[in-house]
């Protein structure tokens, strides 16, 4: 296998789990935005500059904001804690579940063919990826848009609006 | 419209660089110390001796060493040891001086009052204060070969100051001489008058002629 | 292209031919490598003393603007000066306090200073000077602009101090709010030139009229709107005044850089300054012309030398406005972004599909055609502008019976 792949592959797989295994928000927050960069990577790697690069402009520039400010303003967990589980049966239920899932993800992964090594991938080129988006899929680009909108519309009405829930917060 | 008052302080700050090249109203720094700027008559900085002749001025220092200064100096930065022996100050008249006259100028605080209380007007304020030095204690501390500076010096830095000090101490040495002239010629004008035999020897309490002004300071000598 | 004599003139063909001159003393293999690497020297030696005298230029030009004459003792007239700060920075302590994130707190302005340098890759500096000729370009550019945003945060909570964090998160609202208006403002720009790569859009505003008037995008109606915007956006975005809330030293001690001492609060500042050159050469590129002469009797002028140009003085009119303006505060820049950049913005792009549909209009409509641009363009600003202002008018003094 190609030794940029493995070495990318190697690197989201290693800042996932840490990222699950940190104790502090703030660590897991910033350590998923560097899984998001390797992602990034892996399509640069790929040849895909304009998904690569608008990975990076909305993960790490508006999603990592976005957990990042949730993470400061909601109260945190304590600290530490504790390792042991509360029942046993959390363990085994937690082992079998997620033993399914990764058992499903692989047998689907391994069973699908691969491309033969010699097939050139497609360049593409921005100016074609705005034609194709503009094509079939363009009701629901419209529509994505007109939902983006009124979510940002009411984001700023319910900011905006004054105080009722000011005096509920405070009591 | 909006904007129009920020394109206007653009406007304005525009003026001030163009205006800094050559326009001196908009360049107002003094390039210290290439350039210096005159400092007021009335600026004081640290306190210095005044002496009326320039050839000798250890020699003919106004100080008496009265040491009110040093009683009256609130931070006590001033140190005075009196001379053993008298020297004749300008009026002739034979005074002590300061055989040690020191001033801590990193104490002072110029604060006047040792110019305010001095009753000889022998110590006046200097305006220099580019005193800095190397040494932390021994070179801020001034003695009398540093301090003592020449009347015109004090005229060329306070020529207000100094011209009403000079002719209020002309108008008292006029004033004493005058006093001087008039006792001698009371005196001189005495003698003729007191008869030399008639008066009886049991007589010793008779009030003598005006009291003279000798130098001496002795009283006149009894008829014997 | 444009080939032709331009492309073969020596000055112009001077930077690349050094380049391959250097290239070619070493093996074939390692070659592009190599070129990587010149480039890389180049750009970061050029804007490194770029930076260096910025620093000067700016506290001379704010001295004169203030009357006074600014750094001059270090060396004839202060050139010296910005060496005089370097050794300063790296002499003095470097401080980590106790409590802090150590590994974030060092890592925070290596992250600022990386990805600001790395958006230079894609600007085109002259006719063959593009480190990198990406297709999506312009993307690639605001991608790295809002990875430093992160660094911003790392800088802000590594430190373990509530007034830093607080500084970071307002920081971070500040720039997250005018990344909507810059990117908006430049989406005119790709629309007309049909290409997200920065030398397509510079070769897009090629020729001239009469040989005298540029095609630049300045000189279009929604080109001056969207140049405006962009301008206001990259003040906001580069926290320079009058947006430089997040580092005043009246409002939060120095916000996020509270913690930071000697070299790392040199590196957070060299950050700024590289983005605030990275963005005015993104606003050169876009709506002044990039590296083509204003004239056609100038272009024997070498095109970086142009660019070199523009892009000074697009840094000296972000320290003129940095002389005159006082500060915004939080809630007053914040209504500057979301209330009024962003509807102009918007508006801005319906006149700019309005012009691009007009453009075959004939002669005496093409009149027509600016006159609506022009009016789409200043009467909503107009409007809104005295909206907002609304409650706000000039002050009343009324002041003690004397």
């Amino acid at each position: 296998m190609n030794f940029a792949f493995s070495v990318i592959a190697f690197l989201i797989l290693a800042t996932a789990a840490a990222a699950m295994c940190l104790r502090q928000l703030v660590h897991v927050a910033l350590l998923l935005v560097v899984t998001w960069f390797a992602i990034a990577a892996f399509y640069l790697w790929a040849g895909a500059e304009f998904v690569a690069f608008a990975q990076i402009l909305i993960y790490a520039g508006a999603i990592s904001m976005v957990v990042l400010f949730a993470v400061l303003l909601t109260r945190q967990a304590p600290l530490s804690p504790s390792l042991t589980p509360a029942h046993p049966g959390r363990v085994v239920a937690a082992l079998s579940l997620g033993g399914a899932v990764a058992g499903t993800m692989g047998y689907a992964i391994l069973r699908t063919p691969l491309a033969p090594a010699s097939a050139a991938g497609p360049v593409v080129s921005v100016r074609e990826l705005g034609m194709e988006l503009m094509g079939s899929p363009l009701a629901a680009v419209l529509i994505v848009g007109v939902i983006l909108t009124a979510a940002l519309i009411g984001a700023v009405v319910i900011a905006a609006s004054p105080g009722t829930t000011k005096e509920e917060e405070s009591s | 419209m909006l904007g129009s008052g920020i394109l206007q302080g653009l406007a304005v700050t525009a003026k001030n660089f163009f205006g800094s090249f050559h326009d001196p109203a908009r360049f107002v720094t003094t390039q210290y110390p290439e350039e210096r700027t005159t400092l007021p008559e009335a600026y004081r900085n640290f306190p210095f001796l005044v002496a009326e002749n320039a050839e000798d001025p250890l020699g003919t220092l106004r100080c008496v060493a009265c040491q009110i200064c040093e009683k009256e100096c609130p931070p006590q930065c001033i140190y005075i040891e009196k001379s053993k022996d008298k020297k004749p100050d300008a009026t002739g008249k034979l005074q002590l001086y300061p055989a040690v006259f020191d001033i801590d100028i990193s104490t002072c605080m110029s604060c006047q009052i040792c110019v305010e209380v001095c009753p000889f007007d022998a110590i006046k304020m200097d305006q220099v204060f580019e005193t800095a030095t190397n040494e932390r204690f021994n070179a801020l501390l001034l003695h009398k070969q540093n301090l003592a500076k020449p009347n015109q010096y004090f005229h060329r830095i306070h020529p207000s100051d100094a011209a009403e000090v000079d002719a209020r101490l002309l108008a008292e040495r006029k004033a004493a001489e005058e006093k001087a002239r008039i006792a001698a010629a009371a005196k001189a004008a005495v003698p003729p008058k007191a008869p030399p035999s008639a008066v009886a020897p049991t007589t010793p309490s008779s009030p003598g002629p005006a009291p003279s002004t000798d130098p001496k300071g002795l009283p006149p000598s009894s008829p014997s | 292209m444009n080939a032709g004599p331009l492309d073969s003139a020596f000055l112009e063909r001077a930077p690349v031919q050094l380049r391959d001159l250097l290239c070619g003393y070493v093996p074939e293999a390692v070659r592009p490598a190599a070129e990587a690497l010149i480039t890389m020297v180049a750009v970061l030696a050029v804007f490194g003393l770029l930076f260096a005298y910025l620093t000067l230029a700016e506290r001379k030009i704010l001295g004169r603007i203030q009357n006074r004459p600014g750094p001059n003792r270090t060396g004839p007239r202060g050139v010296l000066q910005p060496f005089a700060d370097a050794i300063k920075m790296l002499t003095k302590e470097d401080i980590v306090p106790r409590a802090a994130d150590r590994l974030l707190h060092f890592l925070a302005p290596v992250v600022l200073v990386a990805f600001s340098l790395v958006t230079f890759a894609v600007i085109p500096f002259g006719r063959q000077l593009v480190a990198i000729d990406l297709d999506a370009g312009v993307l690639y550019f605001f991608a790295a602009g809002a990875s430093t945003e992160l660094a911003i945060f790392m800088a802000g909570w590594a430190s373990n101090n509530k007034y830093a964090l607080l500084a970071a998160m307002r920081a971070l609202a500040q720039l997250i709010s005018y990344e909507l208006p810059l990117l908006l403002a430049v989406v005119p720009v790709i629309m007309v030139a049909g290409t997200l790569s920065p030398q397509g859009i510079v070769l897009a505003q090629a020729g001239w009229n009469f040989g005298v008037l540029p095609h630049w995008n300045l000189f279009t109606p929604w080109g001056l709107a969207g140049f405006c915007i962009f301008l206001v956006a990259a003040l906001a975005e580069s926290n320079r005044s009058p947006f430089d809330l997040p580092e005043a030293e009246s409002e939060l001690i120095a916000g996020h850089l509270t913690e930071y001492s000697g070299f790392k609060y040199a590196l957070f500042f060299m950050a700024e300054y590289f983005g605030m050159c990275a963005l005015n050469s993104l606003g050169v590129t876009l709506f002044l012309g990039g590296w083509q002469a204003p004239c056609a009797f100038l272009s024997f002028i070498p095109s970086y030398a142009w660019f070199g140009l523009k892009l000074l003085s697009l840094l000296v009119v972000f320290i003129w406005i940095r002389a005159t303006l006082p500060r915004l505060r939080m809630d007053q820049l914040m209504r500057l972004a979301w209330k009024f950049l962003v509807p102009l913005a918007l508006l801005n792009l319906g006149v700019v599909a309005f012009w691009q549909l007009t453009a075959g209009w004939s002669a005496p409509l093409q009149l027509v055609r600016w006159a609506a641009s022009l009016s789409f363009i200043i009467v909503p600003f107009v409007l809104l502008g005295r909206k907002l202002s609304a409650g706000l008018g000039p002050r009343v003094y009324r002041y003690a019976a004397s």
